[in-house]
């Protein structure tokens, strides 16, 4: 019969259209909308009926992985005195794509030999493609992706390039982000730091013997 | 596996070409060099005879300290096998090559953007103007010796980044300084742009017809674009049309330019990985797959065996988000206006989902590194894959399968529309999709194995009709033939390692040439690198598929009305962002 495809088209358009209402239906009472499970629900696998995101009421649930902007962490003692992780060796200027990445050396003012601190860090996010290569590269877990992607600006000439300040987050932030890849550093640099010790101690007791 | 894009067998075209054809004996270099004045001899005998009757890419490549331009070309059997890579040596100041058009239609757009990009002449090209860039522009932008707006350096990293860190903005470089060189007796101020002209005169002579009729017509010239909502981009046709008919139709294109391929040279290895996830930007791992492949085969390393399944997996389900897209917008051309778009969509939201978990980024994954994978599965994507590969998809393919297949006006505007034969198909060097639709079962995934396609079990889907309508149901069928690979890749992949050797920013990468090719979404996807040993690749070339298959378009179009053309054009499927690089 000529127009059954067309009718079987349909059906399928109805089916959806009603299966829009039975999936609130049965949601009843569970919160559907504007709640964190309903969301999770909403961008699962198992999803019917309306799938979007009431974008800025809700926000999809970002995953660790998620890559924005990338941010410089600082380690804080107890007396709130600032560390930088930073060394300025400068791997991530060299491997960013884009090139949006300056920093300048910090140079011991008597000697002029180069101290293990940025002076100055700047990110032109303008730029800033995403990539996450400077936090891949870096040695020193320094470097990493932010996870806030608004951004948007009046002035972006005023605003948009970030320097040392704006850029630095305690570790806290980061463990708070990414708490799977914070752990798996963490484990890491304590296996490094312990390897470490027993091979200066062995050493030493070479030294004795 | 890219080491087996080199052909093995001898096939002795030394012995019936003496002293015009010669092996090409460079440290990591490859197949044959060719005398310029016996190319197309040779080109028709390795067609004729040995059965290449498929162009794949031609490439120039500017060697600035040797004073030459070479022109490298990957033939294939359309039987599958490896390719078959010849080169012609020319001067560098006014290079000039016999023209392979007429024995493969496939190297028209290819050369015209040779001679765009390089300068490379082809005598007896029938249309040779520029393609990418526009008409009166001055220089070609691929030369070494050329230096784009903005220019600092030859190689990144820049030496002011660190550790001086000198801040600007790179606007605040203003580009027409220093950089600019106006030709003699040119005056900005005074001067009228003369392409347009060129673009019509690629129309071809008006033939009026002899009016027999007392009504007397005549052709009008429409352009279709750049600003068209149906053209998935700034993409531009103009068509020379009689009534409603297409007489003649020329693709403009290059509105999206932004010399993809300096920039690559520019930068060194590792960083044209963000880069190749621009060119298609809806199947990006497909795009890193393929430059992973291309460099690794340079290092000589392979990944590890996860990553392997990892990659498949990547590009699998990047095969299927890219599918539905590309039906979804087909009947968005059709003017079934966003109802199964969004359908198709929401299957490859939750695809886009899976990769930002994965990759961290929706579109822009960056996720391949040259011997691994730049991380490992988060926990618990495994099962959300499963989740979806074996209840969801499977479900809704079928679901978009009876919403739309035997749909009658679908069938209508679809069936015997922008017909293309098998032959011309091949002739074209259409790639992907459209040349298996045209009934040629050419898919690299079989006829060239890489990574570790050879282990999985799948179809290669083939439709024998070359229309507007095989190319959709294709698309359904290769997301069948992915669904089932994925099935399995899920049921073996295994633990372990996923990075070969430590990761590095700064990789080694020997001198030599390397073709790497992944069948990607819309087609072979190919990167041809040429490396002399230091950061940066000296030729960065990508053999893009959406580029290259509307070479053809005006072939499907010929003769349709020209309500049609959007229809034919969405059925190829391409994105401006490759096609424009």
């Amino acid at each position: 019969m000529y127009g059954r495809g067309l009718l079987k088209g349909l059906a399928v358009t109805l089916k959806r259209f009603v299966g829009t209402y039975l999936d609130d239906i049965r949601w009843l009472g569970k919160n559907r909308y504007y709640s964190e499970q309903g969301i999770a629900y909403r961008s699962s696998a198992k999803t019917s009926g309306i799938f979007t995101i009431q974008y800025p009421e809700e926000k999809l649930i970002t995953p660790e992985e998620f890559r924005f902007i990338p941010f410089l962490l600082y380690e804080e003692d107890e007396n709130g005195e600032k560390q930088d992780r930073c060394t300025s060796c400068g791997i991530c200027a060299k491997v960013c794509p884009p090139q949006c990445i300056w920093i300048v050396r910090t140079n011991d003012p008597e000697t002029g030999r180069p101290i293990p601190e940025p002076e100055e860090f700047f990110i032109d996010v303008d730029i800033c493609m995403n990539c996450g290569l400077c936090a891949e590269y870096c040695p020193f877990d320094a470097i990493k992706m932010d996870h806030n992607y608004e951004l948007a600006v009046y002035e972006r000439h005023d605003w948009n390039i970030y320097n040392k300040e704006r850029l630095s987050r305690p570790v806290s932030y980061y463990a708070s982000i990414r708490p799977n890849n914070y752990e798996k550093e963490e484990t890491a640099r304590a296996e490094a730091e312990a390897a470490k010790a027993a091979r200066l101690a062995a050493r030493k007791e070479k030294a004795k013997s | 596996m890219t080491e087996n894009t080199m052909l093995e067998e001898n096939l002795e075209l030394q012995e019936r070409f003496p002293e015009t054809v010669s092996r090409d004996e460079r440290d990591g270099y490859n197949g044959y060099i060719v005398d310029k004045e016996k190319l197309v001899e040779f080109a028709k005998t390795l067609r004729d005879d040995y059965g290449f009757d498929y162009l794949s890419s031609v490439t120039g490549v500017d060697y600035l300290p040797e004073n030459q331009m070479e022109v490298v070309y990957h033939a294939y059997r359309s039987t599958g096998g490896a390719a078959l890579v010849f080169k012609v040596q020319v001067v560098r100041d006014n290079p000039i090559i016999p023209s392979l058009v007429s024995e493969y239609p496939g190297a028209d757009f290819q050369e015209r953007e040779a001679w765009d990009l390089l300068g490379i002449k082809f005598e007896g090209h029938p249309n040779l103007k520029r393609i990418l860039m526009w008409e009166g522009y001055q220089g070609h932008p691929l030369r070494k010796d050329w230096e784009e707006p903005y220019y600092e350096e030859e190689g990144k990293p820049f030496k002011n980044r660190w550790p001086g860190g000198e801040v600007y903005r790179i606007e605040d470089n203003n580009p027409y300084s220093k950089n600019v060189r106006y030709p003699d007796g040119f005056d900005p101020e005074t001067w009228t742009p003369v392409g347009e002209a060129a673009v019509y005169a690629g129309l071809g002579k008006v033939e009026q017809p002899v009016s027999e009729v007392a009504l007397s017509t005549d052709q009008l010239v429409v352009n279709l674009g750049p600003q068209h909502p149906s053209t998935h981009g700034v993409f531009r046709m103009v068509v020379r049309l009689d009534g409603e008919m297409i007489v003649a139709l020329e693709p403009v294109m290059g509105y999206l330019h932004r010399n993809h391929e300096k920039i690559g040279e520019r930068n060194t290895f590792i960083m044209n990985m963000p880069f190749t996830d621009r060119l298609d930007y809806l199947s990006s791992l497909s795009n890193n797959f393929g430059y992973a492949l291309a460099v690794e085969s340079l290092m000589g390393i392979k990944p590890p065996e996860r990553t392997e399944y990892i990659r498949v997996m990547m590009a699998e389900l990047t095969r299927i988000s890219n599918h539905v897209w590309a039906i979804g917008f087909l009947l968005n051309d059709l003017g079934a206006f966003f109802t199964p778009m969004l359908y198709a969509v929401e299957e490859r939201e939750l695809i886009l989902d899976i990769f930002e978990a994965v990759t961290g980024s929706r579109m822009m994954c960056n996720y391949f590194r040259f011997g691994g994978v730049a991380r490992d599965l988060p926990d618990g994507i495994l099962e959300r894959i499963h989740e979806l590969v074996f209840e969801r998809l499977p479900r809704k393919v079928d679901e978009l399968d009876s919403f739309l297949t035997q749909n009658e006006i679908i069938r209508n505007r679809c069936e015997g529309v922008g017909v293309l034969t098998p032959e011309a198909a091949i002739a074209y060097s259409a790639a992907g999709p459209v040349l298996r639709a045209s009934g040629v079962p050419y898919d690299i995934r079989r006829a060239d194995p890489y990574s570790i396609y050879d282990r999985f079990e799948f179809d290669v889907a083939v439709r024998y009709h070359g229309d507007i309508y095989d190319r959709y149901l294709i698309r359904l069928d290769e997301i069948r033939e992915s669904i089932r690979i994925l099935q399995q890749v899920l049921r073996d992949i295994p633990e372990g390692p996923i990075q070969e050797g430590k990761p590095q920013y700064q990789v080694r990468v020997p001198a030599g040439e390397a073709y790497g090719r992944v069948e990607g979404p819309k087609g072979e996807l190919g990167y041809y690198i040429v490396s002399n040993g230091k950061p940066n690749p000296w030729r960065y070339h990508v053999r893009a598929p959406s580029f290259i298959n509307i070479t053809v378009l005006e072939e499907m179009c010929i003769g349709s009305k020209i309500a049609d053309v959007v229809a034919v054009l969405g059925s190829i499927d391409i994105v401006l962002g490759e096609t424009d690089r």
